[in-house]
């Protein structure tokens, strides 16, 4: 649950929450970190809970040599107050058996904390695309019908793809399986998005069909999209480069190579 | 995933699959799920006497927790402070996982977490934990020790062995400087550590990234000394690199003269024949 670092607990009323699914290439993580990072984004809690695996470290957007000692956990909320918003960002995987039950802890607390929209960022294997889909550009997105009412036409202005239903039974022409919704490599984002429509909460998913590797690039186009819809960025000049990248993506294959390997 | 040379790789992903919600789960698979569930489950054991100090939601009262996490930290420990006859084990705790070599004629206590108090001062309180907590065990195994523990104006610190493989750097890091030592440490700790902090980046992981959590969430002063070591067993250069820890422990511990080779030499067993492939 939700315990906050300050001595209050914020107001997220009205706030536009964005947040990863721990998905293929991390993708959604590594793009909430470029979020952070640029906005310089304060910490006000974190979300305190057995469904992630422990991990602990420093700063990971230090600037400078004052804020590196500050200890970071593997679920913290960062906000933007004047943007009115707010971001969590995951650092760690979700215990296998503990993913619904983590589901429906984001589920409740996206609630109550009367979020006006959620944003989850996500990513999906490239390779499980159908022939459709590996023409365009690779990003999809979904909205839950609550959300739908107030965005659709910022998003049909966007130009975007809707998340294709697949079949059931691929290649079977059974009439009593409907299409379904199916995210391979997504993580939760399923669960999410169809606990969101249950709970009738404003809920989007940006995701993008990637594979495992360097996915910095990957990273840098979904927060481009979202900065499209979402305008977080200032800046008008279609600059590549305008999002800062943090101190911890530093050695992101290892250490440096040792000289006498070769 | 294809490589450059042209083989293709299976690679592990990390993301996690979604699960199959449509098939339901029948009654058989629920109650082996829920056995296998109450099988992992941590169990704490307090002597009679804690036990007693334990009831009607009582917590015990205590000043310093010092936690080792793995052979050379626990063997530390042993050698250079739970030596002096001045402490009592006061409990431990059974943890069941997959790694959990099921070896009858062992006692418990050889592989598992065992707590000491110090006599003269029982706000002191000590755990070695030598056996392996898997990762779903990790947050249990905290909140349990530390739902027993009174959190004001505790400290707690941690030492935990690792390997110098984990530890990344730019400049790749030549043998001669392992073992070293690197510390994190929650914000509610306002004293100095003895040694360097831990560089971006770098994390920790297991039971002292989860007691760093829990700590942090709960405003405990909390600092971790992660030593990074080149040698996986137990070993006397890795033990003694806690070293500089003393000072800071001789505060509110009365510590032993430093001990001699040979009675580190005791606590480094020779490795199990079982693998003799790297010697």
């Amino acid at each position: 649950m939700f315990i906050s670092s300050q001595s209050s607990a914020p107001s997220f009323r009205d706030f536009t929450l964005v947040m990863p699914a721990v998905a293929v290439g991390n993708v959604g993580q590594l793009a909430v970190d470029l979020i952070v990072s640029t906005l310089n984004m304060s910490r006000v809690g974190h979300i305190h809970t057995d469904c992630l695996i422990p991990m602990a470290g420093n700063n990971p957007y230090a600037t400078s040599k004052e804020d590196v000692d500050e200890l970071h956990t593997p679920a913290e909320v960062y906000t933007a107050a004047e943007l009115k918003l707010a971001v969590l960002q995951i650092r760690a995987p979700i215990l296998q058996s503990k993913s619904k039950k983590f589901c429906q802890l984001l589920v409740s607390w996206i609630k109550s904390s009367g979020f006006s929209r959620t944003v989850v960022l996500s990513s999906s294997h490239a390779y499980q695309r159908d022939d459709e889909q590996l023409q365009g550009i690779p990003l999809r997105y979904l909205v839950t019908p609550s959300l739908l009412k107030v965005s659709s036409d910022a998003l049909k202005e966007l130009g975007w793809r809707e998340m294709e239903r697949v079949p059931a039974f691929p290649g079977l022409t059974d009439g009593n399986a409907e299409p379904r919704l199916c995210i391979p490599g997504g993580g939760i984002t399923k669960g999410l998005y169809t606990d969101s429509c249950e709970e009738d909460l404003p809920l989007a998913v940006l995701l993008l069909f990637c594979s495992e590797g360097d996915n910095i690039p990957d990273a840098f186009a979904l927060v481009n999209h979202l900065n499209d819809w979402l305008h977080l960025l200032d800046d008008h000049s279609q600059q590549p480069n305008k999002w800062k990248i943090p101190a911890s993506w530093s050695l992101l294959f290892g250490s440096g190579i040792p000289p006498a390997l070769f | 995933m294809a490589t450059f040379f042209g083989e293709v790789l299976s690679v592990y992903s990390r993301a996690v699959e979604e699960e199959d919600d449509d098939l339901g789960e029948n009654e058989e698979d629920e109650q082996i799920r829920r056995e296998l569930e109450e099988k992992r489950e941590v169990h704490l054991h307090w002597s009679p006497q804690v036990s007693e100090s334990l009831k009607s939601g009582n917590k015990l009262r205590c000043s310093d927790f010092i936690l080792a996490v793995g052979q050379n930290a626990s063997s530390f420990l042993s050698a250079y402070i739970l030596s002096s006859a001045n402490w009592e084990a006061v409990g431990h705790a059974s943890v069941w996982n997959e790694r959990s070599r099921a070896v009858s004629g062992q006692s418990s206590e050889e592989s598992s977490c065992i707590f000491h108090r110090h006599k003269d001062n029982p706000s002191v309180l000590m755990c070695q934990v030598t056996c392996y907590i898997a990762e779903d065990q990790l947050f249990q195994w905290t909140e349990k020790v530390f739902d027993c523990l009174q959190h004001r104006e505790l400290n707690v610190t941690v030492l935990s062995d690792s390997s110098v493989a984990d530890y990344k750097t730019a400049d790749y890091l030549c043998s001669s400087s392992a073992p070293f030592l690197r510390s994190l440490h929650t914000s509610a700790f306002s004293d100095q550590p003895v040694c360097q902090s831990l560089e971006q980046p770098n994390i920790v992981t297991g039971l002292s990234a989860a007691v760093l959590n829990h700590c942090q969430v709960h405003r405990i002063a909390t600092v971790v000394y992660q030593c990074y070591s080149d040698v996986i067993g137990p070993d006397s250069i890795t033990m003694e690199t806690y070293k500089p820890v003393l000072t800071k422990l001789g505060r509110s511990i009365q510590l032993e003269p430093s001990p001699s080779t040979d009675a580190l030499r005791k606590f480094v067993r020779t490795t199990d024949l079982q693998s003799n492939l790297y010697i």
